[in-house]
């Protein structure tokens, strides 16, 4: 068990982080209308989003469904190129393309077990690829196999080897993805909702083990989830993303026990909590937006309890609250400085983003970014 | 058949701060259900008992493949082939009838397919597990209620038809418009909603709702919720509420059951059980939970993984997994036994016999003295 006490009362420091994404945007065309001329139109599903892994940290990347949390961590993967914004490796720019040497540091493991282990082979076969691939298993493949297996604790690993992944709860099969996924010795891991498909009383196992990775081995780990007891029990920093952008930044438990942004009180309002004395009340309501004409200004104005009228014209600024936190909203404002953009420039804006030249092919559909993922996880 | 009331039906009588005594309107008795025959059958249910009380909601909560929508489906004979219900009974109580002294009550078991069709819908409604696939995707959320109206409510015109399905959506908060939408141009949540909205159609005393906000979001989740304990409230039908996320039932729930490999392990009103649980899978399922506020402390889940129902571990099936089993537990099956005055109940030998029961499985009942969830919304 690693979530030591120590663990969970130190704040993140500051350490340069491994791999950083800057600014990046992701948009997807998408079909759009109705009748039988329907136009496309282009869905921005990741805009302007800025994230820093440190080695030796869980960084959880909360938000509803459709908030692009799987979006960020595929560009951070380098499976899809960004339309707009960089992914830095060591502070260095990451060419496009996925150059083995990337995937080699940077590993991700995903939702469902079985999309990254192949299910006619048997989990020897299933780890040793990545080792063949990468030139890394060294004399003994066998003992290199079995190594892996105590690393995710499938003990004693003999009786794993010869199964197949069909024969392995959810659970084990998840274990084994993720000794797939440091087969290569990464540094960094990104988990995309690496428990919402396994029983509730083994998720706990799962997220210890993430635990126990970023304190033995230091990994740098983003942790992609919308449950978020589960990010301020795993995770040193939570990031909030709502519509697509980034809204609050903060140390886990200063996130949970002191939100600052309105969706981010929301979120909290909403999620379950038997330990609450009063029955919650919604700190606001609505559906999320559309993200092909997302709402003008702050995303979350429609819903927001707290809107003014500069947060329906002008995007708020990313404002330091207080150590490691920082909330997009204009309540953290000076009021004489709540300044609305000149219409000039809202319009500006707005038809700047809707220009921007798409810098790749799109993606064509979702079969084929499976198939993809899963090859290119393998390189 | 009961006539259609008016919307606002008589003010429910708050009876959930005292559920224990009101009476009740579904009783499941030692309901048994296999998939398949002979000895490739599987024990889905085993011996299960459940009792859910007129304006209870009673929280049914368990792993996947406990059994919950297996009982559930069961007790109204909706249950897939090849499931087959291998013996118990189910008794429905209706309102009783003014005037009429005869028993009401229907084993749905033996019922034959017109009461059946008189009670489902009517009477006891269900809000499916896959609620997405559940309304009809080729005529409209409007034409859906129609034929259900015109069935059950067989005097109402056709304009009155459409009005109170109007009325039905404005209240699970969706606007009357949307009786004009295709499922498939509502939203998650909205098609949740309306499923909702099509089981309180006819004003049944019993909803079953499955899993009905799980594929939400939590803020979804939460409005829709919300709605149903208001309508709960204001209209009185009893609720069975099966989910796996027990921390979400512990807020909701007047009572709650737990289920494991296909058992009742333990029964408790929800704060009893949240605060002082008596049986270790819940102690570890509780335990499952990260909390949303104080220390973060590590914790554990619990070790090992749910059984397989085609190779059940002998005795207490949880008994592998249990950090307190004994060596009765591997031989024998617990049933669920009344612990004490409570009323509660539990299925562990840790219980009986003068075993030593844990600390950690002693813990103070907080009884009647905290108010359960339902007398904390009362009194908002
Ligand atoms: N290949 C694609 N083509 C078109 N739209 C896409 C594609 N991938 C994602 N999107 C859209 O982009 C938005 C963000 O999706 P993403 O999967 O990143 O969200 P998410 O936060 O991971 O959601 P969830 O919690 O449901 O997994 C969504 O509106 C989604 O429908
Ligand atoms: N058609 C079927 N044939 C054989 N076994 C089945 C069938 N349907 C369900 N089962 C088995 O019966 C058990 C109970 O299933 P059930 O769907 O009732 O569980 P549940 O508690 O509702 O789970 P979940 O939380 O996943 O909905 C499971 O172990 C499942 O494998
Ligand atoms: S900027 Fe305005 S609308 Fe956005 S969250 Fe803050 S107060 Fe609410
Ligand atoms: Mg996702
Ligand atoms: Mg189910």
């Amino acid at each position: 068990m690693s979530l030591t006490a120590q663990q969970a009362a130190v704040p993140p420091v500051s350490v340069a982080p491994v791999l950083e994404g800057r600014g990046l945007t992701k948009y997807f065309s998408v079909k759009h209308g109705r009748g039988i001329f329907p136009g496309t139109a282009r869905l921005f599903a990741v805009d302007d989003v800025t994230i820093a892994l440190a080695a030796g940290t869980v960084t959880a990347l909360v938000g509803e469904s459709g908030s692009g949390k799987t979006t960020v961590a595929r560009m951070l993967a380098k499976i899809i190129n960004p339309d707009g914004g960089a992914v830095l490796l060591d502070g260095k720019p990451v060419p496009h393309g996925r150059p083995r040497s990337y995937a080699r540091q940077v590993q991700m493991v995903f939702q469902d077990p079985f999309a990254s282990l192949n299910p006619i082979h048997r989990i020897s076969y299933n780890l040793v690829r990545p080792l063949t691939i990468h030139h890394l298993g060294g004399d003994d493949l066998n003992e290199a196999v079995e190594e892996l297996l105590r690393r995710v604790a499938l003990e004693p690993p003999q009786q794993y080897t010869r199964k197949f992944p069909h024969e392995l709860s959810g659970g084990q099969r998840q274990r084994v993805a993720i000794a797939r996924a440091l087969s290569v010795r990464p540094r960094v891991l990104l988990a995309d909702e690496p428990v919402s498909m396994l029983d509730v009383s083994i998720r706990l196992g799962i997220l210890n083990l993430l635990a126990d990775l970023r304190d033995r081995d230091h990994l740098a780990i983003l942790y992609v989830t919308h449950d978020i007891a589960s990010a301020r029990y795993l995770a040193d920093t939570i990031v909030v993303m709502y519509a697509g952008q980034v809204v609050e930044t903060a140390p886990s438990e200063r996130l949970t026990d002191h939100p600052a942004h309105p969706y981010t009180q929301l979120l909290l309002s909403a999620a379950p909590d038997p330990d609450r004395a009063e029955p919650p009340s919604l700190a606001g309501s609505g559906a999320p937006p559309s993200l092909i004409t997302p709402p003008s200004g702050c995303r979350f104005h429609p819903r927001c309890p707290h809107a003014m009228a500069i947060c329906s014209t002008t995007a708020p600024p990313s404002v330091t609250v207080g150590p490691g936190h920082a909330s997009n909203c204009w309540l953290h404002v000076d009021e004489s400085r709540r300044v609305p953009d000149h219409p000039d420039v809202v319009a500006a804006k707005a038809s700047s983003t809707s220009l921007r030249p798409p810098a790749a092919p799109p993606p064509i559909g979702t079969t084929q970014m499976r198939r993809t993922e899963e090859d290119r996880s393998m390189e | 058949m009961s006539e259609m009331s008016p919307p606002a039906l008589a003010p429910r009588t708050p009876t959930h701060s005292s559920t224990r005594e009101a009476e009740p309107v579904l009783e499941i008795r030692g309901l048994n259900v296999d998939y398949g025959f002979g000895t490739e059958a599987v024990h889905a249910v085993v011996d299960c008992d459940l009792v859910l009380r007129r304006g209870q909601v009673l929280g049914l909560a368990g792993e996947s493949g406990s059994g919950k929508s297996t009982l559930s489906m069961a007790a109204i004979r909706l249950l897939r082939s090849p499931g087959v219900i291998t013996g118990g009974e189910v008794l429905f109580h209706p309102r009783p009838v003014e005037g009429d002294s005869s028993d009401p009550t229907i084993d749905l078991l033996r019922a034959d397919e017109a009461e059946l069709r008189r009670v489902r819908w009517s009477e006891i409604s269900v809000v499916f597990q896959s609620a997405l696939n559940a309304l009809n995707p080729v005529i409209t959320i409007g034409a859906q209620f129609d034929d259900l109206l015109k069935v059950h409510r067989p005097h109402l015109s056709s304009s009155e038809r459409w009005d109170r399905g109007v009325e039905l959506l404005e209240m699970v908060g969706m606007t009357g418009d949307r009786l004009r939408s295709y499922s498939h141009e509502l939203s998650g949540g909205m098609r949740q909603r309306a499923m909702i909205a099509m089981a309180l159609a006819l004003e049944p005393q019993v909803m079953i709702l499955d899993e009905p906000t799980t594929a939400l979001d939590v803020v979804t989740q939460r409005e829709i919720l919300e709605e149903l304990m208001g309508l709960r409230d204001r209209l009185g039908f009893a609720a069975l509420f099966i989910t796996h996320d027990l921390s979400l039932l512990v807020e909701l729930a007047d009572e709650i059951v737990v289920m494991y490999a296909g058992r009742l392990m333990e029964r408790a009103p929800a704060a009893s059980l949240f605060r002082a649980p008596r049986v270790p899978y819940t102690y570890g399922l509780l335990h499952c939970f990260p909390p949303m506020h104080g220390e973060r402390k590590p914790m554990e889940g619990i070790p090992g993984s749910p059984p397989d129902l085609r190779a059940l571990p002998s005795g207490c099936s949880f008994h592998p997994r249990c950090p307190w089993a004994m060596e009765r537990c591997r031989k024998e099956t617990p049933v669920l036994t009344r612990l004490d005055a409570s009323g509660r109940e539990a299925a562990c030998w840790l219980h009986s016999g003068g075993a030593t029961v844990p600390a950690e499985l002693a813990m103070v009942d907080p009884g009647d003295r905290g108010p359960s969830a339902a007398t904390r919304r009362v009194a908002r």
